[in-house]
């Protein structure tokens, strides 16, 4: 399947940043003694999207949807099955980032970068804050030292944290100043592309709010584009202008936030609005009840892929697979009924 | 409630013998859980949650220790009478502690996955918890485990039992969990974040499950999370916790429209919600928890609180006391009344 509209967006505007066209990332199963390939988990199949300059893409979706592999595709720090993903450099150049060679890839590196879930697991326990953050810039060349002090001192205000903690080691540092010092990490080399995985899942309740606000507040700063991948819909709704819904492998719906909350296409994206907790006791949520298990990646049912867990699904839903499209500006669906199905929003 | 508790707890003192210090896990907390009510504790790392559920089935391992306070537990007897017993002056690893835990006050611990054996199948671990706890024959207990594996909504129940943990999905396994703890019939179960390691679709069913059944069986409930959300779907009175104290607790109602602890006011303004206005600023609280070692001195929120009083929030620790109709708050704010050392 090719998307028509996704892809005409190219031309027309100048300010993509990114496009993805019919991304797919399979994964050999292998068996037996000779490590034979019996099967491939799709863990993305055909995905398309694009995130415009200065924006944040959220890309939400239960574990094993493929949202991280697609985050990890982009960054190729898994080489995309098929596909392209199109970058557009600060040469005003476009690249497609899934056919370069690593030696290609090198320069464009640090216009693309990352911030990881874990800040305890993503931070090397014998590295001060110094090696941690200055190593990026090392690499990219900046090999004097005295220079790279004044940048990492200078990257550290930025995110909050104070220069004298330069030579100390990440165990000094609670979980949210470590989710500080990976985002410091990140910015060191200019990126313009921040794909951030989980950023704030692994933090407690009251520090997840800082974190927030500096990713906002970078954003503004900087010109920052980001890749949100987080499985809270609350904290993509905060902090997105578009999400994407993943659901085994493929993008079911993409939408503004505002509009993809209030008034979802796919009996999907309703199902997981409608088993979001919200902090009201006066507002009873969680009553409509999505029956079944999502479906292994490596043996996907026929036909769309949430059909048998959807209570909408008719004889068409259970044979053909719907095609992502464009149903109102803007708004991309993948459901064979988006059109006539009323779905319950919240917000 | 008239009713006489089923769990109370009184000035529960659960400490940390490091090398390096002593560790004040939980630092006399005191609350009640009545038969059939579903009994919330919230609060971040660090805050002694799951400490105290330890110290409930007086699971705290060393260096950990229990070193003062009281969980008296209603228990009926043989013929029929309450008896109340105090357990932390039982032996932990004594027969009537061993009768107690698994079958009177029984844990849905949070990764299903790290609590399930992997080289027994769920079944025989079901099976050998009812044979533990109920005078029936191997074939009774597979019975009994058979129709608990329909009732908390397994399919096929029957091939289940004789797979392994890690052949099930996460949800199941959390169903399985849950169908174990359930199999002996307990009055209070606790819940020790079930649904942080499944997804939102599978959480939903999880609650769900655990509403259901609670209705059905009218057993209590200590359900402990730190997700806001999931606190105010399913608790019915909640417990808000701080570094091993009692900051506030009351009906689930007032604690989330009217919550009177600085602490618990600044942790609902600073979670996103569904229905506010995005890319504002979230109001923060500001620093981070402090390390258990440097707990601060007084009240343990004064070096965050807004309205903290110096000279006062940070000198002495403010006891838990009434404030308004039915919330219990420690704060100084409110009252005068401090812990006595």
């Amino acid at each position: 399947m090719t998307n028509h509209s996704t892809n005409q967006r190219t031309n027309d505007s100048t300010t993509t940043l990114l496009q993805v066209k019919n991304l797919k990332k399979y994964f050999p199963i292998r068996k037996g003694f000779f490590r034979k390939t019996v099967g491939y988990v799709r863990a993305v199949d055909d995905v398309s999207f694009f995130i415009n300059e200065g924006e944040t893409l959220g890309l939400v979706g239960e574990s094993g949807c493929g949202k991280t592999t697609v985050a990890r595709c982009i960054l190729r720090a898994h080489v995309p099955t098929s596909g392209a993903i199109l970058f557009r450099t600060k040469d005003g150049h476009t690249v497609d980032l899934a056919r370069l060679s690593r030696a290609e890839l090198r320069p464009l590196r640090p216009q693309m970068q990352m911030i990881f879930q874990d800040p305890y697991g993503s931070l090397n326990p014998r590295m001060t804050l110094f090696d941690i953050v200055g190593e990026p810039l090392y690499v990219n060349g900046m090999t004097d030292r005295k220079q790279r002090v004044e940048r990492v001192a200078e990257l550290l205000r930025l995110v909050g944290l104070r220069p004298e903690y330069m030579q100390r080691y990440p165990h000094a540092f609670s979980g949210g100043q470590r989710q500080r010092i990976g985002i410091a990490r990140a910015l060191s080399v200019n990126p313009r592309l921040v794909v951030a995985d989980e950023p704030v899942s692994a933090l407690d309740v009251s520090v997840q709010a800082q974190i927030l606000n500096l990713m906002l507040d970078l954003q503004k700063r900087l010109n920052l584009t980001y890749l949100f991948v987080a499985h809270n819909l609350s904290v993509v709704r905060h902090i997105c202008d578009r999400v994407a819904v993943m659901y085994v492998g493929k993008i079911v719906e993409m939408a503004n936030t505002l509009e993809l909350y209030a008034a979802p296409k796919h009996p999907y994206t309703a199902a997981l609005m409608a088993a979001v907790p919200v902090a009201d006791p006066r507002l009873k949520t969680g009553n409509v009840e999505l029956k079944g298990e999502v479906p292994s990646p490596a043996n996907p049912p026929a036909g769309c892929y949430f059909h048998p867990r959807c209570e909408f699904a008719e004889e068409v839903c259970r044979q053909e697979p719907p095609v992502f499209r464009e149903i109102t500006p803007n708004h991309f669906v993948a459901c064979h009924r988006a059109d006539e199905l009323k779905l319950p929003g919240i917000g | 409630m008239t009713a006489t508790p089923l769990l109370s707890v009184r000035d529960l003192k659960t400490y940390f013998m490091m090398d390096e210090g002593v560790v004040k896990a939980v630092d006399g907390v005191s609350f009640d859980v009545y038969p059939g009510q579903v009994f919330g504790i919230v609060g971040e790392s660090g805050c002694g949650k799951s400490v105290t559920m330890k110290a409930i089935l007086r699971i705290v391992e060393p260096p950990g220790r229990i070193v003062g306070g009281q969980i008296l537990l209603q228990r009926q007897k043989q013929n029929g009478a309450l008896e109340t017993v105090d357990l932390v002056k039982l032996d932990a690893n004594g027969q009537t502690m061993r009768d107690i835990r698994g079958a009177e006050i029984a844990l849905i611990p949070q990764e299903p996955m790290a609590a399930f054996s992997p080289v027994h199948t769920v079944g025989d671990q079901v099976i050998e918890a009812i044979l533990l706890h109920q005078k029936v024959s191997q074939r009774e207990a597979r019975a009994i485990a058979l129709q608990i594996f329909k009732d908390v909504g397994i399919p096929m129940p029957e091939q289940r039992l004789d797979e392994y943990s890690w052949q099930l999905s996460g949800g199941l396994r959390q169903r399985a969990m849950i169908a174990m703890a359930l199999s002996c019939n307990p009055r209070l179960l606790i819940a020790d974040e079930p649904t942080t390691a499944v997804d939102v679709t599978t959480q939903a069913q999880v609650l769900r499950l655990l509403r259901r059944l609670q209705e059905q069986r009218n057993t209590a409930i200590i359900f402990i999370t730190h997700d806001l959300g999931v606190i105010a779907q399913m608790a019915e009175y909640v417990m808000v916790m701080y570094l091993g104290l009692v900051m506030e607790q009351g009906p689930v109602d007032d604690i989330f429209h009217a919550p009177r602890h600085p602490y618990t006011q600044a942790l609902l303004r600073s979670i996103p919600t569904i229905t506010m206005t995005p890319r504002v600023k979230l109001p923060t609280i500001s620093g981070s928890i402090p390390h258990p070692f440097n707990k601060p001195r007084g009240c343990p929120f004064h070096p965050r609180c807004e309205k903290a009083m110096p000279g006062k929030c940070d000198a002495r620790t403010p006891a838990l006391q009434p404030s308004g109709e039915k919330q219990l708050v420690s704060c100084f704010l409110y009252h005068d009344a401090e812990v006595s050392a």
